[in-house]
């Protein structure tokens, strides 16, 4: 079955590409640890979800690309068609002139309803691609104004338009100390929202990717492309291929159905955390060994003390949470493929509790940006409340 | 792709004007080596075949034929703008766009602004319809005019007002020149006040220059190039010290050299807007980052690095550095003291080779010497552009919502009152139809309430921020 995805804004088409790209390397690695026949069963189920086949042999990736300004399509486009390995659709892109500048408010009541049927169009030719479609991952941001404001608006419709399909939004956690200011707005606004029309969230936060980069993978001058490949390699471990209950060369046919089975037993607790193990730039991994045992033991430990990465591991919280079945002892290589099992234990344990910043309500600072667009006061209260309704529900867990 | 349009008025606003789009042909000529016309040229010059008569010669995309830039010049006497049609770049004016007159509005706001504001009002609708008819998505004008004149001042501020009628949705971004102590114009705290309350009302965001700010960074650069230090040579082919191929040097005043930073700054400012990067900002971003209200859109600039160094592989510590130097006065285009004062909000736009974490470990290491106002703790804002300026190998623009405009306004006000209260000169004012004395009180007490606003804002410096009460919700 599969996905459809949907890149929303800078963020989330600099993030699909790097995904698309982390799917297709792994896929076609020639370094693999399995069998042919192993391989090209993976390559095949991988190439289903992600891919559909063109005239000339190279692989189209199933995705819509929306941007309210043209920069950063068209450098994704060439970024894509370049490599000469995959690349995207030549009318899958929507693209409009001037940007939302950073205004969830211009991009949900603006921008949402101006262009709303043509990217619907585009996603329904995309669907119709599909021989049945599992659902569909939009990739978006909540700090700016496409990404966030449109990208509500956008779900929401797809919830009306295709009820039946499971959506799962990838969103990413601006850093802490401001890359836009109004980011606390917008973010709020995103998540209330969201919340009502997603089915699954799946949170990255960009202070968590810095560290991943700085301690674990050791770059000095971190890139906001090292970030994305970073993210786009938890994406992947995530999305790749699973082995059925078939045997080895059988694969899970509905990958969002499973992760939303396993993972969003009850519609108010949505949100999602993913937690990569081992995480390492590829020199070090010519000189690290590693076991099931000593990798499943760091990552449960991770999740019980809320660590995002491998290092600085608070030991000593302690927790009750069963394990999982592991496949035996075999040396794990760059290639995803025998995570799989790993992520499934990380993802089980969605809990995560995420703090909202509410200092600048009371002044009512920026408000006048949000409401020449028709976002009232009203709004921002119904948001609060609805993500104060979350965070309590989770503290009951 | 968005496109803008330059509006310079009066005599400052066209010679910065002109400086603007030397140094933009210039970047672009750099930047696009093959000669085919893109997005990125076409956000302020338009692609034209000279051959066809009339309105006819666009051409949108393929090899450049001609540029034009989308410009409209406006000046009430002949010098400035013949000097400009007579000079180098005549050709990249289209000779409808301007608007002159004779006589000059003899440094007197009242007739800039009512006199031939009612008579070119007309005209000037025209032009500005024209070159927003040749833009297919207008996003922004920049109007660039000094604020002691008369008829940047009077003329370029009744614009305002039009363009807020005419093009409610286009941004204006207004670069006002503020009269220095020393100005040699008399007038020039009335036409300065007069023309602020315009601004109060009718801009979305103020970048506030002063010369006396330009000219010490001038000095600087000179003492470091003639000193001759080693290992300190100055690039040749820098933006911001060449003034070769526009004009020849004065050496009165250095106005070219200080030009140059005005138009480095409206260069900056759009660099992310026009060319791609890790993390763009787009001039709608700025207001929307930048203003959190909308009376306090008044924004301190800095530039850096002013002058490059021979190496070539500048290692982090310089590149810290930069940051560094945005912050201190010596770089800043007014005089004003923000690291004692207080932000709003501060936006760093860099360009070049810089990649997020040289900006957030920088972002970490200034944030304790900085004042932020309390409900905005991390009220910074940042772009990444790829391109650099050319010349250099990567810049830093910093603008900064700063209290420390206070002092300037408040010093303007008081030049103001000294000249208001024995009314003098005020009869060259009265005489024009529709200037009564309430046009200046009311100005007065407009900026009075400017003031008061900012003071507000200060006097919560020290006090933290009370807790607001999260919402208390049934589950």
């Amino acid at each position: 079955m599969s996905i459809v995805t949907l890149q929303l804004g800078q963020s989330g088409n600099q993030i699909g590409f790097e995904v698309f790209d982390a799917l297709f390397s792994d896929s076609h690695c020639s370094q693999g640890l399995c069998s042919k026949r192993e391989n090209e069963a993976y390559q095949a189920s991988c190439k289903e979800r992600f891919f559909s086949e063109e005239e000339n042999g190279v692989p189209i990736a199933r995705a819509v690309l929306v941007d309210m300004e043209p920069k950063v399509i068209n450098q994704t486009l060439s970024k894509a068609s370049q490599s000469g390995r995959w690349k995207y659709g030549q009318r899958s892109c929507f693209c409009q002139k001037q940007g939302s500048g950073n205004n969830w408010a211009y991009g949900y009541s603006v921008h949402g309803p101006r262009h709303a049927e043509s990217i619907m169009n585009l996603i329904q030719k995309e669907v119709e691609k599909c021989d049945s479609l599992s659902g569909f991952f939009i990739v978006m941001s909540m700090a700016g104004g496409t990404g966030s404001g449109l990208g509500a608006f956008i779900t929401r419709n797809l919830q009306d338009q295709y009820s039946n399909s499971l959506k799962m939004n990838h969103i990413i956690w601006p850093y802490g100390t401001g890359e836009v200011i109004v980011q606390n707005y917008n973010s709020i606004l995103t998540l209330s929202h969201l919340y009502r029309s997603s089915d699954a969230l799946l949170v990255h936060e960009n202070d968590a990717l810095h560290k991943i980069c700085a301690k674990l993978m050791n770059i000095k001058q971190i890139s906001f492309r090292d970030i994305n490949q970073v993210l786009a390699h938890q994406l992947g471990s995530v999305f790749q291929p699973t082995y059925s209950e078939e045997g080895s060369s059988h694969y899970r046919r509905n990958p969002l159905g499973d992760l939303m089975e396993n993972l969003v037993s009850h519609p108010e607790f949505k949100l999602l955390g993913v937690r990569n193990i081992p995480q390492m730039s590829e020199h070090s991994l010519a000189y690290s060994t590693f076991t099931w045992a000593g990798l499943l033991k760091h990552l449960r430990q991770m999740l019980i003390s809320n660590a995002k990465m491998e290092e600085g591991i608070d030991w000593q919280v302690r927790p009750p949470l069963s394990g999982a079945p592991t496949p035996g002892k075999m040396p794990v290589n760059k290639n995803p493929h025998f995570n799989k099992s790993l992520a499934n234990l990380v993802i089980l344990r969605g809990k995560e509790v995420h703090s909202a910043d509410l200092g600048k309500q009371g002044l009512r600072a920026y408000i006048h940006q949000y409401t020449k667009f028709g976002i009232e006061e009203e709004d921002f209260l119904d948001s609060f409340t609805l993500l104060e309704q979350v965070v309590a529900s989770y503290r009951n867990l | 792709m968005t496109q803008s349009v330059v509006v310079q008025v009066g005599q400052c606003g066209n010679q910065i004007g002109c400086c603007f789009w030397d140094l933009a042909l210039r970047e672009h000529a750099a930047v696009n080596q093959k000669g085919i016309y893109d997005e990125a040229i076409s956000s302020f010059f338009r692609n034209v075949d000279t051959r066809v008569a009339g309105d006819g010669g666009s051409i949108p995309k393929g090899k450049i034929c001609s540029l034009k830039a989308r410009a409209v010049l406006i000046d009430m006497e002949e010098g400035v703008v013949n000097e400009i049609l007579q000079g180098p770049l005549r050709d990249v004016f289209d000779s409808k766009q301007l608007i002159t007159d004779i006589s000059g509005s003899g440094n007197n706001w009242a007739v800039g602004h009512k006199v031939f504001g009612s008579l070119y009002q007309e005209q000037i609708l025209e032009k500005l319809r024209k070159s927003a008819e040749h833009c297919d998505c207008l996003q922004c004008f920049f109007i660039i005019h000094s604020m002691g004149g008369g008829t940047g001042s009077g003329l370029g501020t009744f614009l305002l007002k039009v363009l807020e009628d005419e093009f409610p949705e286009v941004y204006r971004f207004v670069t006002s020149i503020y009269p220095s102590g020393e100005d040699d114009v008399i007038t020039s705290p009335y036409n300065s006040i007069l023309a602020m309350k315009e601004l109060n009302e009718h801009a979305d965001c103020v970048l506030p220059i002063d010369n006396q700010s330009l000219f010490d960074i001038i000095s600087k650069i000179d003492l470091v190039v003639n000193s001759g230090k080693l290992g300190t040579a100055v690039k040749p082919k820098s933006l911001v010290t060449s003034s070769v191929g526009a004009f020849k040097q004065r050496q009165e005043k250095p106005f070219d050299a200080m030009n140059n930073i005005v138009a480095n700054l409206l260069l900056n400012l759009t660099s992310s807007a026009r060319f791609e990067g890790s993390l763009n900002m787009d001039l709608n971003e700025i207001s929307m980052n930048l203003v959190p209200f909308p009376q306090l859109h008044y924004l301190v600039s800095s530039l850096t690095p002013l002058y490059t160094l021979a190496d070539v592989n500048i290692p982090s510590r310089r590149l810290d550095q930069m940051f560094s130097d945005a912050f201190s006065k010596d770089h800043q285009l007014i005089q004003a003291d923000p690291k004692h004062s207080l932000y709003l909000a501060c936006a760093l736009m860099v360009r070049g080779n810089v990649q997020i974490s040289d900006l957030r470990r920088n972002i970490e290491r200034l944030k304790p010497s900085l004042q932020f106002v309390s409900w905005n703790q991390e009220g910074w804002k940042t772009s990444l552009c790829s391109v650099p300026p050319v010349g250099h190998s990567h810049s830093l623009l910093a603008l900064a919502n700063n209290t420390c405009v206070k002092p300037t306004f408040m010093e303007l006000r008081e030049r103001f009152m000294r000249l208001y209260k024995k009314k003098a000169h005020l009869h060259h004012y009265l005489q024009i139809e529709g200037m009564e004395e309430s046009c200046f009180s009311e100005a007065v007490s407009s900026l009075s309430a400017l003031i008061q606003e900012y003071s507000q804002l200060d006097a919560t410096k020290s006090m933290p921020m009370e807790d607001l009460p999260r919402l208390r919700v049934a589950v």
